[in-house]
């Protein structure tokens, strides 16, 4: 499929999605949905620079938390649409990413991913400092009963702009991978001194990938103080957020977007569900024992099972 | 040397303590098939490393087409027409065969505006050159490490380089092989390709070579005819030991 049907074949199945919702006539499904269309947003912002590139970033919760303080602060000095709010915690965040991308371009492997987390540390201790921002005590954000425009439920509003983030990341992430920049990501995951030798720019594109997944990392955290009401650094900046991030894809494969869109929808629904009824204490025992099953019985992830992956579909692609 | 399209001029590479390479010049002008030996360990890669820019050298100078190439990322000199293959095959193993072969043409022959080509046709034609015809949709994984040397080369060439230097791409090919690689490399020759051969295949340098460089422990210490060079003392010495 081409690029423009593809993309309002996603729009559809999202129309598909927001109907269903609608029709179950219970606004936790919009709560709980919320919460996983976010998760495929990271999911697949991760896999950018961590499946195509091969570059596993540990720090997913200082991009996110990053660009949930960026709501924080416009919401402080201008309140902004929150589409554009989004934008601008995007913006910051992979800046964030160009920022760690420059400062860890000699690093390699588990080496890369100590720093990311560093980073993520050094972010933390910042916004605990900040009290313009809440610093440690937190911050409240006001969530409105409707948005002003159609008189929308917020947690629907919110639901649906995540939606819309996800369609852009799944357009974004599939584009990439059919593209020459997706074949250098690769070209850079599998051996960095023959892309370089083929012609690959490494350390361009690794910024490329670094700002990217930042940016969308941003943007899926810039709607949290609405929805929480309540930030404050432990609880932006947890450690689930990585641990679960990572795994998505994880389980579901890194070769494609699909993998971490099928992971992020299984793990994270499976999570909501035993959050409401067993209790959310159990989310990450859940998140150790899938990784770990499928390490075993699917290490290419659930899209290995289909033979997505390896060795890619790129013949007749007529470029 | 004026007019040289490789121009190495005192170049030396330490690891460590240890001194790689001393002090070599090394000039080849374009169109010219240059053989390069020397026994195991000699510096001959390290060489190959330094003038494509995957290693950085401390001393000395390299010019290709003109340009001083020092600082230089090895992506850029291979834009320029700067191609190598490595000695030990470094596939890219998520992708087929062909797909390997894209890279180089999608980042360096398209990245120079040429005119696009049929990319799956181009690719064919290549691993056809190097016989490796009908793998185009396998794995790496999938080759002997012999079909790996010769994707190596494939994408080296799919560069379409000025220079091409390849490493060892002949170590372990049958007879026959090593001829008809040798056919190959010499119609790229004359199609302009400036060729650097890195060979422990004493009949294959002989046949290939319009001179013969030799390094010894980091050192140039032959450079010429290859009639010549291979009877010289020092170089007799040096192969057959003291
Ligand atoms: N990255 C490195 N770090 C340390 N030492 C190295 C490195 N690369 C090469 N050497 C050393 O430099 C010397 C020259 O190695 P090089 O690979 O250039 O030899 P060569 O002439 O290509 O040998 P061969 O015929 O076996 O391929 C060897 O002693 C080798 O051990
Ligand atoms: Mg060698």
């Amino acid at each position: 499929m081409r690029g423009f049907p593809f993309f309002l074949t996603c729009l559809l199945v999202a129309a598909g999605v927001f109907l269903a919702a609608r029709w179950t006539e219970n606004g936790y499904v919009f709560f709980a949905g919320y919460v996983v269309l976010q998760y495929i947003v990271l999911a697949i912002a991760w896999n950018i620079l961590g499946g195509y590139t091969g570059y596993v970033n540990f720090g997913i919760a200082g991009f996110f938390a990053i660009g949930a303080y960026t709501t924080v602060a416009v919401e402080k000095l201008v309140p902004l649409p929150l589409p554009v709010v989004m934008l601008a915690g995007g913006a910051v965040s992979g800046l964030l990413g160009l920022g760690m991308g420059y400062l860890t371009l000699r690093l390699r492997g588990v080496f890369f991913s100590i720093a990311t987390l560093a980073m993520a540390v050094v972010a933390q201790t910042f916004m605990v400092n900040w009290d313009f921002v809440g610093g440690s005590a937190g911050a409240f954000t006001i969530r409105p009963m409707t948005t002003p425009y159609f008189g929308m439920d917020y947690i629907r509003y919110l639901f649906l702009l995540m939606l819309g983030l996800v369609v852009l990341a799944v357009v974004v992430a599939r584009a990439i991978e059919r593209s020459r920049l997706g074949d250098g990501f690769a070209a850079i995951r599998d051996d960095e001194l023959a892309a370089e030798a083929s012609g690959v720019p490494t350390l361009r594109l690794k910024l490329i990938a670094t700002a990217m997944s930042g940016a969308f990392m941003g943007m899926a955290g810039a709607p949290l103080p609405f929805y929480v009401t309540y930030l404050d650094p432990p609880s932006a900046f947890s450690l689930a957020y990585a641990v679960n991030t990572i795994a998505m894809p994880l389980i579901g494969g890194t070769a494609s977007w699909m993998g971490p869109l099928i992971g992020a929808v299984l793990l994270a629904s499976l999570q909501q569900l035993v959050t409401v009824t067993i209790s959310s204490a159990v989310n990450l025992l859940i998140v150790g024992l899938m990784l770990v099953g499928f390490i075993i019985i699917a290490p290419r992830g659930i899209i290995g099972w289909f033979g997505i992956g390896a060795g890619k579909r790129r013949r007749g692609r007529g470029r | 040397m004026s007019g040289a399209l490789l121009d190495v001029a005192g170049l030396g590479k330490r690891f460590g303590g240890f001194v790689a390479l001393e002090a070599i010049d090394l000039a080849v002008a374009a169109g010219e098939r240059v053989g390069l030996i020397g026994p195991n360990g000699s510096g001959k890669s390290t060489l190959v490393n330094c003038i494509s820019g995957t290693l950085r050298n401390e001393t000395g100078q390299v010019r290709f087409a003109g340009k001083v190439m020092d600082g230089m990322a090895a992506h850029r000199r291979t834009r320029l027409g700067l191609a190598r293959s490595f000695q030990l095959p470094r596939p890219f193993h998520s992708l087929t065969v062909t797909e390997n072969l894209l890279i180089p043409i999608e980042y360096v022959v398209h990245q120079r505006g040429e005119g696009r080509v049929d990319l799956i046709a181009r690719c064919a034609e290549l691993l056809e050159m190097v016989g490796l015809a009908g793998r185009g949709d396998d794995l790496p994984a999938g080759l002997t490490q012999v079909e790996m040397r010769k994707l190596e080369l494939a994408r080296a060439m799919a560069a379409e380089p000025r220079l091409l230097i390849a490493d060892e791409a002949m170590a372990g090919l049958s007879h026959q092989e090593v001829d008809d690689i040798l056919t190959l490399l010499v119609r790229l020759n004359d199609q302009g390709v400036t060729i650097i051969m890195i060979e422990h295949i004493m009949r294959a340098v002989m046949q290939f070579s319009q001179r013969l460089v030799v390094l010894v422990a980091g050192r140039k210490i032959a450079d010429g005819v290859p009639e010549e060079v291979i009877r010289n003392p020092e170089v007799e010495r040096a192969y057959l030991g003291e």
